[in-house]
């Protein structure tokens, strides 16, 4: 067990440091000076200079590199140029507001996936099991965009039953729980599409094992044996995967982000990338891949701790 | 002789008889496959949606009728479908039915190349790390995991917006994050394709490392492999649309999808076809794509 | 017998399967029933339909298969009518089932405690106090010295032996009045089925429990039941009692089952093994009249082939049922001794492969930095010899490095100590990649499993080609007409070189792999369990075609097989293998007769006899393999060995006798003893 997760902490270690340093390189090693980039296209050539020679810009990039990892390890990670205000203040908030929005879509994903992979693979061929497959497969290749437009045009535009927006401020118009309805259905309804589809192939393989066949022929009723021996097996595989939507819900939800206004992370990303707002996307790739490797390695765990074959 | 072929021997007496019954046999044979490939109603609705658009971007020069960029400024006040614009146009008059084909044109150029570039390079390293195992195996299975667990999205965003987005960098950028997810599929059945006997076999007439992988080991990989593409078809055209709508994709004013609805969809209050119409199409392709992977996925497993 | 009900009576059943193509009729016609506390056998080569038939009686035959007809009644009442509830009260409780591969039949996350317990909780409603009792009861029966720990384990962490045994204590716990078993021990070693056997049929009278005892192995058969009842092609074409069946088979079928099956008392210098021509017809294309017709010798267009043949009852009571009309013509059934179709010559004895204290380990990784754990000993120091010209067999059950020893040979592993050496040159520290291409020439392999032998995506001479390409040099042209003509060799016809491997049975893909092997005129040829998964009449052919290959080509074979009765038809020398020690090493004829090690007694008398007359296993071995790491330290055999002496065995390795004829025996028992203890037991067995 201790090795277990002493590789694995070597591991995020490691990706940490590579994912740290690729993003310094790409946005301080970029095509126009990082100075340029923090006076915008209409300083002179010779305040950039000076601002470069001021901020130490011109030395070696590993030397800086080295710098920004002290610093950071130190818990400062630097001011946000756009916003005029340290990283730190805005991105926990920021996260906040995601996590939100990945709790509660959570919370729905995972009991409604289950029950509707589930019902689908323990008897396939059937035509729950087709209806579910397909209806699952049509849903996953609506972009997400596009099921928030449709939602939209339906909900806000035809019956006007909830906001286009949900910018989460409270005491206007729409309560914020009703800000988060719309969010919420896209992403759930998204990502379910996959989850589903996961769910069911696992179940539908466990269904076809000889020891289904046994449990059978032991005499058991059909609800005992896909609750008692089936269901056990089949979750093995769907639960690490599920697991590994955590990272899809708080790093992947920018599009719906945008489309309803949501002051979340992904959002704050897309913004710090378009006005190349450095220390807040170096800062932000950091906290995306420490979210990333930290549910790999709960997805690991979970598999390690439910399939006793792998457990010796 | 051994006793149980006379049956084959004597019907095999007559040469020219026996070349033409297996041109007859093979042509069968072949028939055969796309019998029931037409059998599975999923794969049939799948490959035709595919097919159309394709044949939709194919003949997007010759069938549309304004050219994409080209503005109506008198049908501006009145977007919605008519005779003479059939989806209607946009805020700006631009004509959605003939930037629907062109943007057509520009998914389906750019997906499939950043799908096979994907796949050669993630097949490549796949198999040399399946089959080689060792160092090899462990640099490459390394370098994988850590470029998996960058979340794409943001990589996508810092690559982009830093180095802007043309059809080259949207490319690159989706071949580099998907190879690792081929290589680890190629790699878990190079795994399990290399203690078969026939690689055994392989290895005692002398064959090279090469040869095994590439025309011994690659071929019976085939199957989960096109399964794996089909699907990644779709989700990569999700990608390029979802870059679209962010305002990262391919730049204005070509016709792209995703942008298409960016630009539209704050007016849908007022003109919603101007957003539904793109999103139907997207939608559109991807089911196809996915429905054809569906398919595919149970003939081969009926076999 | 008294007139009371049988357990099991088929009537007329008709079992069907609904496919795209149509309705496939897998038994149009099959009755048979078996008495209370009776053992029937069930025999027939793969696809014969006896499979369908065991889980017919459960009314398992997934959503395409059904009961077309008849009636299938147990216990008087009838199974293909009877409601659901009905159905789940008698599976698992008055029938129960043991299937073939007990791994995959036990559910791998829940332990085997559990896993008993739930059938008398299911069924008796007992609570799990109870439960627990009965299962714990139940491990004693079947032989478990420590039933406590093993209610705790999971089966991954059994053995297949112990496995199997875990089945059967599931499908026994319940007290069934019928016990289904379908080819329980097929893929168990030797030794193992002997003991299950052993156990089922004490378990069998103990309980009275009748039994259904399904297999495509006459041996075991002959072992285990009362009565036999032969199936080919979904019919049954004989039945009666085993001690008649084996005595007078009646049946073409069944006289050809019996006429390929290589017994222990035969050699290839005596006469080939005869195989059933033909192969068996898809169930698509059943013939009219007699399903067996287009293969048999004796068949008559006309009489035979036209309307459907009824069952007859041959004279001399016993019922003893068969269904041909020429069964009265036959004439009494005798093993012929023919001209001998192999003259054993006698050549000079040069050496081609000398292999001197070879041995391998193999490392086992482990630990966050690969630190190396203990490493796995599969090959302890072996010295063989083979010589030109003749067939080396190694005998040995699972785990006891015969598959290594091909492995190293062959160059797909490298030795880690010891020389092995091929017509003078080193192999055995050169992996194949480093032989040069004469020496890759001279050696070459037939593998075990004709499903993965040949490449799927290729056809089928392609491999042929090109192993003639690599290795004699020849252009494409040339290779591929070679290919055609080794097709021909192995008895293929060379259309089939064209063809891809689905398209082929597992004897045709099995010859075209030894064309594969002959392709480069090799001098020897290492051949590892080349027939171990074919039915019994393709097996006799392949074992034929190698003999014919061997003598018309003084090809060196070395033969791989935990089958003792092949070994004994094929080899001129034996080396039997214990965990990775050869125990005994000699000419067939002296490794088959007393003085022989322990180990070789115990797997000889494990072999089940198609012969009635010889009952069960004199020798069941208790326990399982040491492992392989932690290799005893005398001898290897030591744990297990009923002939042990003391703590000699455990602490001293044995010493190697050399005996007469280079006859080399490792026990600390000297061969005298030996010799006389065995050959009077041996004696006792034989009527």
């Amino acid at each position: 067990m201790a090795r277990f997760f002493l590789k694995h902490l070597l591991f995020l270690c490691v990706t940490l440091t590579v994912v740290s340093l690729l993003v310094f390189l790409l946005t301080e090693l970029t095509p126009g000076d990082v100075a340029r980039k923090e006076l915008g296209p209409y300083a002179t050539q010779e305040q950039v200079e000076i601002l470069t020679k001021k901020e130490g810009l011109d030395r070696p990039v590993l030397v800086r590199y080295v710098e920004y990892v002290g610093r950071t390890l130190s818990g400062d990670l630097g001011t946000s140029q756009r916003f005029r205000v340290p990283v730190k203040d805005i991105i926990f908030d920021r996260l906040q507001n995601t996590a939100l929005l990945a709790a509660v879509s959570f919370a729905l994903i995972v009991p409604l996936s289950m029950l509707l992979g589930v019902a689908a693979g323990m008897r396939e061929g059937s035509l729950l099991d087709r209806t579910i497959l397909l209806g699952s497969a049509v849903v996953a290749s609506v972009p997400e965009f596009a099921i928030g437009v449709f939602l939209a045009s339906v909900f806000v535009v035809t019956l006007g039953w909830l906001p286009g927006t949900a910018p989460l401020q409270s005491g206007g118009r729409w309560p914020i729980a009703a800000q988060m309805v719309l969010p919420v259905a896209v992403i759930v309804l998204f990502d379910m599409g996959y989850v589903v589809s996961m769910v069911r192939a696992s179940m539908v393989e466990v269904m076809r094992q000889p020891y289904i066949r046994t449990a059978v022929l032991k005499g058991m009723r059909f609800r005992q044996v896909v609750l008692g021996h089936a269901l056990r097996n089949a979750m093995i595989n769907p639960v690490t995967i599920i697991l590994l939507q955590i990272n899809y819900l708080v790093t992947g939800v920018v599009v719906v982000e945008s489309v309803f206004a949501y002051p979340g992370f992904g959002r704050m990303m897309l913004e710090a990338s378009l006005y190349k707002d450095i220390a807040l996307i170096e800062a932000g790739a950091l906290v995306a891949v420490f979210v990333a490797v930290v549910t790999q390695i709960l997805g690991d765990l979970a598999y390690m701790l439910l399939d006793p074959r792998i457990r010796a | 002789m051994g006793l149980d072929s006379t049956t084959e021997t004597t019907a095999a007496r007559a040469k020219p008889g026996r070349e033409r019954r297996e041109v007859a046999r093979r042509l069968g044979a072949r028939l055969a496959l796309a019998g029931r490939l037409g059998e599975s109603t999923t794969t049939v609705v799948g490959l035709s949606i595919v097919v159309f658009w394709v044949a939709m971007a194919v003949l997007a020069p010759v069938i549309a009728p304004y050219p994409p960029n080209a503005t109506d400024v008198a049908a501006a006040g009145h977007p919605t479908p008519s005779a003479a614009h059939w989806l209607g146009t946009d805020h700006l008059g631009r004509d959605i039915l003939s930037r629907l084909l062109w943007g057509a044109r520009r998914v389906l150029t750019v997906a499939p190349i950043a799908v096979l570039s994907a796949a050669a390079v993630g097949t490549v390293l796949g198999l040399c790390a399946g089959y080689f195992r060792g160092v090899i195996d462990l640099v490459i299975s390394r370098i994988a995991d850590i470029l998996l667990s960058f979340p794409v999205i943001i990589l996508y965003m810092i690559v982009l917006a830093m180095f802007g987005s043309s059809a080259l960098n949207i490319v690159l950028v989706i071949a580099v994050t998907k190879a690792p997810i081929i290589a680890r599929i190629v790699r878990g059945l190079t795994l399990d394709l290399r203690n078969r006997e026939y690689v055994a076999a392989a290895k005692m007439r002398g064959e090279s490392a090469l040869y095994i992988m590439f025309v011994e080991i690659l071929p019976n990989a085939r199957g989960p492999l096109i399964v794996d593409m089909c699907l990644r078809m779709g989700y990569t055209t999700i990608t390029i649309g979802v870059l679209g709508f962010l305002g990262i994709g391919l730049p204005p004013p070509d016709p792209d999808w995703g942008g298409m609805v960016k630009d539209t969809y704050g007016m849908m209050s007022v003109w919603p076809h101007m957003s539904l119409i793109p999103c139907a199409a997207i939608s559109s392709i991807v089911v196809g794509f996915n429905l054809l992977a569906i398919g595919l996925r149970e003939t081969a497993l009926r076999e | 017998m008294s007139e009371e009900t049988p357990v099991l009576g088929l009537e007329r059943v008709r079992l069907s399967y609904k496919l795209r193509a149509g309705e496939i009729v897998v038994a149009p016609d099959l009755s048979f029933r078996i008495a209370r506390g009776e053992a029937l056998g069930l025999v027939g080569e793969s696809g014969s339909g006896k499979s369908t038939v065991a889980f017919a009686i459960m009314r398992y035959l997934g959503p395409l298969g059904r009961i077309a007809g008849g009636r299938i009644l147990f216990e008087g009442k009838d199974i293909a009518a009877m409601g659901e509830a009905e159905l789940r009260s008698i599976r698992g409780r008055r029938i129960a089932m043991v299937y073939q591969d007990p791994m995959s039949s036990l559910n791998p996350v829940m332990t085997i405690g559990r896993q008993l317990m739930e059938v008398p909780m299911l069924h008796e409603g007992v609570g799990a106090e109870e439960a627990r009792r009965r299962a714990l009861a139940m491990l004693v029966e079947v032989n478990f010295a420590d039933p406590p720990a093993i209610m705790a384990r999971y089966p991954h962490q059994l053995s297949g032996g112990q496995q199997q045994r875990i089945v059967i204590a599931m499908a026994l716990i319940g007290k069934p009045a019928l016990l289904i078993m379908d080819e329980p021990t097929t893929g168990l070693d030797v030794t193992v089925e002997a003991a299950v056997l052993a156990l089922v049929q004490e378990l069998r009278r103990k309980y009275d429990t009748a039994l259904l005892f399904i297999s495509h192995n006459l041996g075991t058969v002959a072992q285990v039941c009362d009565r036999l009842v032969v199936i080919y092609g979904g019919e049954i074409v004989e039945e009666g009692r085993i001690g008649d069946v084996f005595r007078s088979p009646s049946h073409p079928y069944t006289r050809g089952l019996l006429d390929c099956l290589p017994r222990l008392g035969r050699s290839k210098h005596e006469m080939p093994l005869r195989p059933i021509p033909g192969r068996p017809a898809s169930p698509l294309a059943r013939p009219s009249g007699c399903g067996f017709a287009p293969r048999c010798a004796h068949s008559e267009p006309g009489r035979c082939t036209v309307s459907a043949i009824s069952s007859v009852e041959l004279p001399g009571g016993g019922g003893h049922f068969v269904r041909c009309v020429k069964a009265a013509e036959l004439g009494p059934w005798r093993q012929e001794r023919g001209a001998a179709a192999i003259h054993a010559e006698g050549k000079a004895a040069a050496v081609l492969v000398h292999t001197e204290d070879l041995a391998k380990r193999y490392g086992q990784s482990g630990g966050v930095f690969g630190r190396k754990g203990a490493p796995v000993r599969a090959l302890n120091g072996i010295d063989l010899e083979l010589e030109r010209g003749e067939t080396l067999a190694i005998v040995g059950e699972s785990g006891c490095g015969k598959s290594t020893f091909a492995r190293v040979l062959s160059g797909l592993e490298v030795a880690s100590e010891g020389r092995a050496a091929l017509d003078g040159e080193e192999i055995g520290a050169r992996p194949v990649e480093a032989r040069p291409a004469a020496l890759k020439r001279k050696l070459q392999m037939v593998f075990q499993n004709p499903e993965s032998t040949l490449n799927p995506s290729h056809a089928a001479g392609y491999s042929v080609a090109r192993a003639s390409r690599r290795l004699r040099g020849l252009a494409a042209a040339e290779a591929w007409q070679e290919a055609e003509r080794l097709l021909s060799v192995v008895g293929l016809s060379p259309e089939l070189a064209r063809r891809k491997p689905s398209q082929l049975s597992g004897g045709q893909k099995q010859r075209v792999a030894i064309a594969r092997a002959l392709a480069g005129e090799p001098e020897a040829v290492i051949a590892d369990e080349p027939v171990s998964s074919l039915d019994a009449s393709v097996q006799a052919a392949i074992v034929n075609l190698l003999s014919e290959i061997q003598s018309a080509r003084g090809l060196s074979l070395v033969f791989i097989s935990h089958d003792l009765a092949v070994v004994r038809y094929l080899a001129d020398h034996v080396a039997v293998m214990y965990l990775g020690k050869v125990v005994e090493f000699g000419t067939v004829d002296a490794v088959f007769a007393p003085p022989f090690h322990p180990y070789t007694e115990a797997l000889l008398s494990a072999v089940p006899e198609p012969d009635p007359e010889r009952h069960g296993a004199r020798i069941i071995l208790e326990g399982s393999l040491p492992s392989a790491i932690d290799v005893p330290q005398g001898c290897p055999f030591a744990s297990r060995c009923h002939r042990k002496i003391g703590a000699i065995c455990e602490t001293m390795p044995p010493p190697t006798q050399r005996l007469a004829e280079g006859h080399r025996i490792v026990c600390h028992i000297p061969a005298a003893e030996l010799r006389s203890a065995e050959a009077g037991e041996a004696q006792a067995m034989r009527p």
